[in-house]
Parts: structure tokens; C-alpha cells; sequence
């Protein structure tokens, strides 16, 4: 069982370099094949639009039948996502499977930051205001991608 | 089948742990359990459904149906973590009110007037089992479909067959399945053509990619259910593997594929699985499942008991496992009348949540006006200088206005009858007053219950005394008043315990003082009686002590029946008022 597990993220990792998605790129570290290195641009049409987002992705002994843990770590405005770059998004949590990948996680990562869901909040004051009033929220948003996201970088 | 009574199959402790004993299962009307090999085919028939199952077809040589019954019997012997599993929270809340697993075992060995017209039965596990799959052969005899499929839409009801039968025959069948995630076992087409072509696709192929793990397998080293989704067996293995174990689930694994909710049946279980070990963990959340959705049954919570109890119909009712264990049918604490589970549950978490923390923190506290740290104020004047380093705000202890108008009259602060000054005051009384009347129901209700921990010491010394009292000339059926008295003693004890969770929500009124005086009295008759049971007794008193000690129980015995009495004609009668907000 245990030449299971790398040969599954063996593929994945190649398959992630050979044919990458576009707008995302995940690198293994150097010194660990389960620790990547993930930048995702900000969909068009979105606050995030322009910004580079970097995250960190784990690989925790159980995966794939448990799911890959992600962070952000650049500063992120984002009703589902919290100060710490935790992200609250089901399938990382009980709607995993193990049929999901590294790719299809990404995926859903890029899709949260084109529609926040402030309903289902992690960071209930952001998620208020997105509520509250919207076009604050996005502004302020923006903001912080022009802050974080394209000037630091 | 026919309900016995607890007496019944109570009076038969021998063949409590005998799983073999026919006679453990025998049954007049009915004699398919006369013979171990019949029994043995009962299990069978539940984990055994291969009929729809197309995939089953190639394992079917595999699947010997012998492991299964295997499985169930040593589930039998092996069965404790089931229910310790099963009751954990139960079993928390027990020992939230007793603190130690040997008070409830010592509390509840004694008798306490069971109501004759409360009909229950202790069920064994193995007889659990058997059970669960009567209740599906009886529904099947009607739905005819797999047992599996029967389990998972009762389970879906809540075992609740007539809700089931309803739903079955009148309505939108296919609906019904989806809701209980189940594909309709009545249109397999869809499905197994979907399967079909992928067979086809694959005799070709010779080989799949299995999108968990992403290696090669030949057609039969996949497998996947009526869904279609189809995942090589060494990935299935690890993933019901990490279901059942990790995440103790058993009823509820859905298919491994992303966003499909089909569940997964017992067959596939039982095929995938290859170590006993999960196996029988999966039973156990199996039966686990059947027992604690099933509003008429419930696991005996005392440590280590395997049984549960299934009752005719719902109620607050005490019941007695086999094991001795003597508890509340409706909330599985131990029988507390007369306080209602409701009520109690609160008391329960009252005295266990940190709240009362905070109540002290409010009784023997201020906040800092200006940063709201919290000061406990331990000696000297009321100019308070906040020493958090980034307030330093100066303030007045008693009106807790700032400082500086009250400088010119030190120590008497001429602003205390100010609005918000009164306001702080009163709001701060009232916290006090709370604290207070809190604790003098926390304090008798933990005493009772201190002092019923103590009981087997008592039991103990009572005993020596009766050694004692045989060798001043009495015989031994004279001197078992001692252990009369020590039962009563008990059983008041824990009475009073509870009237305590009663009264702290009680609102006052005339009714309400009635029962007060009726607790004091049986509060002081039972201090008496445990006085006397403490004295010392020597030939002179013997006789004596023996007429006080008889006297005094009977009277406990009577002042009991009505403080209880009194209560439940307060519930008929609606005499009882709450304060919900304590």
C-alpha cells in the first residue's frame, strides 16, 4: 500500500508541470515532494484581477484519502478565507474525495476567489461586509490585491 | 416475535453471556432460532444480498458466506466497544453528575420501584443483531428487495417502518431513493448499461486507470457500485478503511468518486474488506446505528455494558439493564425523579460548564471603565489607578465614575446614587444574589451526592454492626432492619439529590413552598436515620436502636412516597412554574 501513495503523486506532480492549468502553478520544494509551492493569478473580473496569490500546499500521509491541506499566504480580502490564509471550502473538508487531485483543488481555490460565498463565512466580519454593503467590500478587496498581491511581488 | 418482559429474560442472568445457549434465544411462536445453525443462516441472510449486484458476480466464488457469520459471532464475544462506543455520550453525561464511574455503579444496584406497566426488554448484542435483521426480514416480506437496500431506507426513516411502507407505496418512488441515496434498485438500466459499455470499453482496453491511486488494473481488480463509479479494489480497501476507522462512519459512506452520494452497501463492504478488524468495527457502527436511531431503544450506558434496552413505547422511565444498571429510559442518566430530564440536562451542564466561573468573576469583580480589564479589588482605598500599563485610567471603585470629581470628599463618594451608578449597583447585586441562590442548590445537591458515593463504605460498616449486634444476642433475621435502613438511606438520598435540579428552576409559588417543606422534612429525617446508623451500638441499646432505626426508615419511606407524590400531581395538575433563563 505504502508504493501506492508516491506513485499517485508522482503522476500528479508531473502531470502538473507537463500540462498546467492555466493561471496556476504548483512546484514541489526542493527538500520534500509533498510541499508545494503554489501561485494562483486572479481570475479577470474579479477584485483579485491582476493580483499574484501565493499559497502553500501539504500533502498529509493519508492523501489521497485524506485532503491536501492549502493556505494562503499572501493577505487576501475574502469572505472565505480568514487572516491566517485558512480557506473555508468543502471539499477540503468533509466533501473530500479521493478521487479529487491536487489540479481539480486548485480549481476550486481559483473559482472561490471569482464568486465569494459571504453566506457561508470564515471571517465573519469580511463576509458582513460583503453582505452589508458590497461595493465597499470589493473595493476594499482590490485594495488589498493592489497591496499585497501586485506590489510586494 | 414476542416482547418479554425484563423479569423474563432478567431472571436468566446464566445465560447472559452465552451466545450458544438456545434456550437464550427460543421462542415459542417462532422456532427458526431452535438451532445454532439456523441462527447462524439469520446472519447470513442480512449481510448476504448478492442478488442485484452485478459486480458481486465475479466475487462471488470469493465471497464465502461463512467470514460473515464468523464475524457476527466473535462479534458477539467482542462486542464491549461497540457499546462503549456507541454511549460515549451518554456515558459523559453520567459522569458529569457522578464525576465517579463507581458511584453510578454503586447508586444504581439498588432497587428502585420499577412502574409494572412500563414494558421493556434487555436485548444481549448478539440479540441486537437478531433484531435488526427481524425487523428488516419483516419489512422485506412486503418491499421484497435486498436487505441492504431495506436497511438503508429504514435507517433513513429513523427505523421507522410504517413511515417507510407509507412513503414505499404512495408517492414518488425514485424521489425516495434519491433522498436516501440509494440507486433505484427498480431502474438498473441506466446504470448497469453505463456499466456494460465501460465492461466492453475495457475487454478492449484490457486495463484501467484508477483515478485514486492512478495505476493500471485489469477489469477485475476494479470495482464499484450500482453508481458506476469504479475504483480499484486496493483503493476501495484503504478507503472504507479510513471511513470506518478514522472517521467511524458506517451507515453513511457514500461512493469514493467526488460528488456522488450513492452509499455504499454491505456486500461491498464485506467483499472489499479484507481485516476482521474492520470488519467487525463495521458491525459494530452498523448496529450502533440501528440502536441509536431507534427511538425505542437505548444503549445501557453503565461501563462496560454491551446491552440495550427496547421499550414498547417512549417515556421518562426507569429501567434495569441486566447488568444491574438502573437509569432513565428517555435521557440515560441515572432514574432521577422527580426533576425532569429536561431540567436536569440543564442542571447537568450548569454545574459542569465554566459558567460558573464567570458568575463568580461577575459576583467579585469590576471591569476598568475605560479597558475593561478585570479587577479583583483585595484591600485598600476606592482611588483605583488601572495598573494595565496602557490605561492608567483613574477611577472611583464604587461608582466607578473617574476620579478626579471626588477628589475633594476622599473615600465618600457622593456620586453613588447617579443613574449609571445605581445601574452598575443593581446589576452587580443581582449577579451576586444568582451566585448565591446557585450554590445553595449546587451545595445540598452535591452533598447528597458525596454522601452517596460514601455508600459502600457503608455498606460495609453497616455490616460489621450487624456481625456485631448477632453477638448481643440477636439472630440474623432480626438484624437485617440494618440493611433496610441503608437501602432507604440510599434511595432518599438520591431522591433529595434531584429535587435540588428541581427546585433551583423552580418559580415560587404556593405549591412550591409545599414541596419545600416536604424536601426539609425528609431532609432532617434523613439525617436523623443516617445518625442513628452511625452510633455506636452495644448490648444496652440494641433493642432500642433497633425500634429508632425502624422508625425512622419507615418514616423516610413515607415522607419519600410524598414529596414524589406531591410533584407528579404538580405535573398533572400543572402546579410547577419554570425560570428558563437560569
Amino acid at each position: 500500500m505504502s508504493n501506492l501513495l508516491p506513485t499517485r503523486i508522482l503522476k500528479e506532480t508531473q502531470r502538473l508541470m507537463q500540462e498546467p492549468v492555466p493561471g496556476i502553478s504548483a512546484t514541489p520544494d526542493e527538500s520534500n515532494a509533498k510541499y508545494f509551492h503554489v501561485m494562483i493569478l486572479g481570475p479577470s473580473e474579479s477584485p483579485y484581477e491582476g493580483g499574484a496569490f501565493k499559497l502553500e500546499l501539504f500533502l498529509p500521509e493519508e492523501y489521497p484519502m485524506a485532503p491536501p491541506k492549502v493556505r494562503f499566504m499572501t493577505k487576501i480580502y475574502h469572505p472565505n478565507i480568514d487572516k491566517l490564509g485558512r480557506i473555508c471550502l468543502d471539499i477540503l473538508k468533509d466533501k473530500w474525495s479521493p478521487a479529487l487531485q491536487i489540479r481539480t483543488v486548485l480549481l476550486s481555490i481559483q473559482a472561490l476567489l471569482s464568486a465569494p460565498n459571504p453566506d457561508d463565512p470564515l471571517d465573519n466580519q469580511v463576509a458582513n461586509q460583503w453582505k452589508v454593503n458590497e461595493a465597499e467590500a470589493i473595493k476594499t478587496a482590490k485594495e488589498w490585491t493592489k497591496k499585497y498581491a501586485i506590489d510586494s511581488n | 416475535m414476542e416482547k418479554r418482559s425484563t423479569k423474563a429474560s432478567s431472571n436468566d442472568p446464566k445465560h447472559k453471556h452465552d451466545p450458544d445457549d438456545e434456550d437464550f434465544y427460543l421462542n415459542n411462536d417462532d422456532d427458526e432460532y431452535d438451532d445454532d445453525e439456523d441462527d447462524d443462516n439469520d446472519y447470513d441472510d442480512y449481510m448476504d444480498d448478492t442478488d442485484d449486484l452485478e459486480y458481486t458476480s465475479s466475487n462471488a466464488s470469493k465471497y464465502d458466506p461463512t467470514p460473515s457469520v464468523e464475524i457476527f459471532t466473535s462479534q458477539n464475544s467482542t462486542v464491549t466497544p461497540n457499546s462503549s462506543y456507541a454511549s460515549t455520550s451518554l456515558k459523559n453525561l453520567s459522569q458529569s453528575t457522578t464525576n465517579q464511574p463507581d458511584l453510578s455503579k454503586s447508586l444504581t444496584k439498588r432497587n428502585i420501584e420499577l412502574d409494572e406497566e412500563f414494558k421493556y426488554e434487555v436485548l444481549s448484542p448478539d440479540k441486537i443483531v437478531q433484531y435488526m435483521t427481524e425487523c428488516i426480514a419483516d419489512v422485506n416480506s412486503v418491499l421484497e428487495l435486498t436487505p441492504t437496500i431495506t436497511r438503508t431506507l429504514l435507517h433513513h426513516f429513523k427505523w421507522d417502518k410504517e413511515k417507510l411502507m407509507e412513503r414505499f407505496y404512495d408517492g414518488d418512488q425514485d424521489r425516495l431513493f434519491r433522498e436516501a441515496h440509494i440507486v433505484s434498485p427498480f431502474r438498473p438500466n441506466t446504470y448497469k448499461r453505463t456499466t456494460s459499455s465501460q465492461s466492453t470499453r475495457s475487454s478492449r482496453l484490457k486495463e484501467f486507470c484508477c483515478e485514486i491511486c492512478f495505476m493500471q488494473y485489469t477489469e477485475d481488480n476494479m470495482s464499484g457500485l450500482e453508481c458506476g463509479h469504479k475504483f480499484c479494489k486496493p483503493c476501495w480497501r484503504e478507503y472504507l478503511t479510513t471511513k470506518i476507522m478514522d472517521e467511524g462512519m458506517g451507515q453513511t459512506i457514500s461512493c469514493a468518486a467526488h460528488k456522488c452520494d450513492i452509499l455504499v452497501d454491505d456486500t461491498s463492504v464485506m467483499t472489499l474488506l479484507q481485516d476482521p478488524i474492520v470488519k467487525i468495527k463495521y458491525q459494530h457502527l452498523i448496529t450502533n446505528s440501528f440502536v441509536e436511531c431507534n427511538r425505542l431503544m437505548r444503549w445501557c450506558p453503565a461501563p462496560n455494558c454491551s446491552n440495550a434496552i427496547k421499550a414498547q413505547y417512549f417515556d421518562a422511565q426507569p429501567v434495569k439493564c441486566d447488568c444491574g444498571h438502573v437509569f432513565c429510559f428517555s435521557c440515560g442518566e441515572l432514574w432521577h425523579d422527580p426533576v425532569k430530564c429536561k431540567w436536569l440536562k440543564k442542571w447537568i451542564k450548569k454545574c459542569d460548564d465554566d459558567s460558573e466561573t464567570s458568575n463568580w468573576i461577575a459576583a467579585n469583580t469590576k471591569e476598568c471603565p475605560k479597558c475593561q480589564v478585570t479587577i479583583e479589588k483585595n484591600g485598600g482605598c476606592n482611588h483605583m489607578i488601572c495598573k494595565n500599563q496602557a490605561c492608567r485610567s483613574e477611577f472611583c471603585w464604587v461608582c466607578l465614575g473617574p476620579w478626579e470629581p471626588h477628589g475633594s470628599s476622599w473615600y465618600n463618594c457622593n456620586r453613588f446614587n447617579e443613574d449609571d451608578a445605581k445601574k452598575a449597583r443593581d446589576a452587580q447585586e443581582k449577579s451576586r444574589h444568582a451566585l448565591q441562590r446557585y450554590l445553595h442548590y449546587c451545595n445540598r445537591y452535591m452533598n447528597h451526592h458525596q454522601s452517596l458515593k460514601l455508600e459502600q463504605k457503608l455498606t460495609a460498616s453497616i455490616r460489621e454492626k450487624m456481625e456485631e449486634m448477632q453477638q448481643h444476642n440477636m439472630s440474623w433475621i432480626e438484624v437485617q432492619f440494618l440493611r433496610k435502613a441503608v437501602e432507604v438511606l440510599c434511595q432518599c438520598r438520591q431522591t433529595l439529590m434531584y429535587t435540588y435540579a428541581f427546585a433551583f428552576y423552580l418559580k415560587r409559588n404556593n405549591h412550591s413552598i409545599i414541596f419545600e417543606d416536604n424536601q426539609a422534612d425528609l431532609e432532617i429525617a434523613v439525617e436523623k436515620l443516617s445518625g442513628y446508623l452511625e452510633r455506636e451500638i452495644t448490648s444496652d441499646n440494641a433493642v432500642e436502636t433497633k425500634q429508632k432505626v425502624q422508625d425512622k426508615y419507615r418514616y423516610c419511606e413515607q415522607r419519600r412516597k410524598v414529596l414524589l407524590d406531591h410533584v407528579h400531581e404538580g405535573y398533572d395538575k400543572d402546579y410547577w412554574e419554570y425560570q428558563e433563563d437560569l
